[in-house]
């Protein structure tokens, strides 16, 4: 038990929640008796359609909103706490789809200072920590540039830079490329790729982009406020008739395999790269 | 209604520091009732050229003639008349909505349109039944207690209820889930086809273009790349990258199968098309 309360990242525990809904005395059940946990150093998709729970949700977990019912546990402490608020949304670094909100100076290292600054960092440390931040990036070229000269990638990766300044232990990314183009898209994926495998940073990846998370550790699947499926890519996406179901989609390579497959071809049914299918149909 | 471009150029800050040539010299011709799909990465020059289609931006040089007729030489009044003929749906239309009931929002457009009480309630009834939402259960919710997707669909309704001859969409299924995508892309297409209205669709989606549109235009650094049928597009797939763009995963794949299987065709860009041309040479 002592072990796994340091691997864990997050937990959540039998978690309810309720949005109030306006002018009726009923209420909207956004969570309804959520139950899971993130590892440290874990890659975790989230996924599901509109208003299944997934913002509600992460939003629980960086403690901008409370649970109606259950726990809420960041790195060993929990968000109903009040003492523990600040380290908590520090400890969870938050981005968000639209990277125009949330970049708030008018010159990229300014913006990336933003959070170190109202964390009191002392000024030198500062320095090294955006430095440091904007390398991981790779946006140090763009250290005196203004944030609305960038392209859409460029602003995502600032943002980011932003979090990783204030030191998280893990960021939760929400629909982070909705709003971009393929290259910026490409461009976000990699650097949360690289984040996780080489700063061994907990990346939580809420998206309707399935591709962009076939080489998650974990995806979690959340329907109606439930989680109602859990596993390795592989093993979820091949359930492409039960993933349509609840509205959602699958790799497109996993959908031309399950379509061959319903052809009568005789080939696996959990492919996921272009790469596995030239394996596949070229054997 | 037929949209031609000629030698239009945009220069934003013409002759301060900050001057940025948006679009260079275009020229092309969008044919009544087509169904147009433009890409190009974040500032390439998409969002300025359609805002001159419908007059909201006035050209540095060139022109826009819709139906003939230049819109920058009209009187103001005409200018109004052909702008209720263009309908643009904005990126998160939803930011838009502001009524407070959906049936006021809807009615909006119309009511400016200077429509008489009836035809507004028609249109309003049409446009919503369109987009695939049930009148008689939303039209008394206010616009801001609906789901993103409603929210969208609402405020596509809004633009519908001007009955539009020239339908332009930015990028309309942005941030929205997969169901919500199809839903959507399923309805503008049953409107193209029913309505036989001009459908311009801006979108990142490369699957979603293949899947729907007659031609491509793809955008450059404010220039024109390609504007060509998706089969020819889809095939030039080292310039579409050198410009930050992609194609179809499946379009890939084809292109790899190409080594043991040389009689493959690469012209594919649906998994539909995929699926039968696999099935094609690997049963011979």
């Amino acid at each position: 038990m002592i072990m796994d309360s340091k691997k864990r990242m997050i937990d959540v525990q039998d978690v309810y929640f309720k949005y109030p809904h306006n002018n009726e005395n009923e209420s909207v059940v956004a969570l309804d008796g959520v139950s899971l946990h993130i590892e440290k150093g874990e890659f975790v998709g989230i996924i599901g359609h509109n208003g299944s729970g997934k913002s509600t949700l992460s939003k629980l977990l960086n403690a901008i909103i409370f649970p109606t019912q259950g726990d809420v546990i960041v790195s060993g402490l929990n968000t109903k706490d009040h003492e523990s608020l600040w380290t908590i949304r520090q400890t969870a670094g938050m981005v968000f789809q639209n990277p125009d909100n949330q970049l708030v100076a008018t010159i990229v290292e300014e913006d990336v200072a933003f959070g170190p600054e109202n964390l009191g960092v002392p000024p030198q440390e500062i320095r090294e920590r955006v430095d440091r931040a904007l390398a991981v990036v790779e946006m140090q070229a763009y250290a005196h540039q203004k944030p609305h000269q960038l392209s859409g990638g460029q602003k995502q990766r600032i943002a980011i830079a932003g979090i990783l300044a204030m030191e998280p232990e893990c960021i939760i990314f929400d629909e982070p490329t909705a709003m971009l183009d393929p290259s910026g898209r490409r461009e976000v994926m990699e650097t949360i790729k690289r984040l996780n495998r080489d700063k061994e940073m907990t990346v939580i990846h809420i998206t309707h982009f399935m591709e962009e998370i076939v080489d998650a550790d974990r995806i979690i699947v959340l329907d109606k406020g439930k989680v109602v499926m859990e596993g390795e890519p592989r093993t979820i996406f091949k359930q492409v008739k039960r993933l349509k179901e609840i509205g959602l989609d699958v790799p497109q390579m996993t959908e031309l395999a399950y379509e061959l497959r319903s052809a009568g071809l005789e080939i696996a049914d959990d492919v996921l790269s272009i790469e596995e299918m030239v394996d596949v149909l070229c054997q | 209604m037929s949209v031609e471009i000629k030698n239009l150029s945009h220069t934003y800050s013409e002759g301060s520091p900050f001057e940025f040539k948006a679009l260079k010299d275009i020229n092309l011709t969008i044919e009544d009732g087509s169904f147009i799909g433009i890409i190009g990465h974040t500032g390439s020059g998409k969002s300025t050229l359609i805002q001159h289609l419908n007059g909201l931006l006035t050209p540095t040089s060139g022109t826009v003639l819709v139906d003939g007729k230049d819109i920058f030489e009209t009187k103001k009044t005409e200018l109004i008349q052909l702008r209720h003929q263009i309908g643009l749906v904005f990126q998160y239309p939803e930011h838009q909505l502001f009524e407070e009931t959906v049936q006021k929002d809807v009615a909006f457009g119309p009511r400016n349109q200077g429509l008489t009480e009836d035809e507004i309630d028609q249109r309003v009834r049409q446009s919503i039944k369109m987009v695939g939402l049930d009148f008689d259960a939303i039209k008394d919710k206010s616009p801001f207690e609906l789901s993103g997707g409603q929210m969208r669909r609402v405020a596509i309704a809004g633009v519908l209820a001007m009955e539009p001859a020239v339908l332009i969409l930015d990028e309309p299924t942005a941030g929205l889930d997969p169901r919500g995508r199809e839903e959507i892309l399923a309805q503008i297409k049953s409107l193209h086809r029913q309505k036989q209205i001009t459908v311009i669709l801006v979108s990142h989606s490369m699957e979603d273009i293949g899947k729907m549109v007659d031609k491509i235009l793809v955008m450059n650094e404010g220039e024109v790349v390609f504007y060509d049928t998706p089969n020819r597009v889809f095939t030039e797939i080292s310039t579409l990258e050198r410009i930050g763009l992609a194609v179809p995963e499946v379009t890939y794949l084809m292109r790899r199968l190409k080594d043991k299987y040389p009689e493959i065709r690469e012209d594919i860009f649906t998994v539909e098309a995929a699926k039968k041309e696999i099935l094609k040479v690997i049963r011979g």
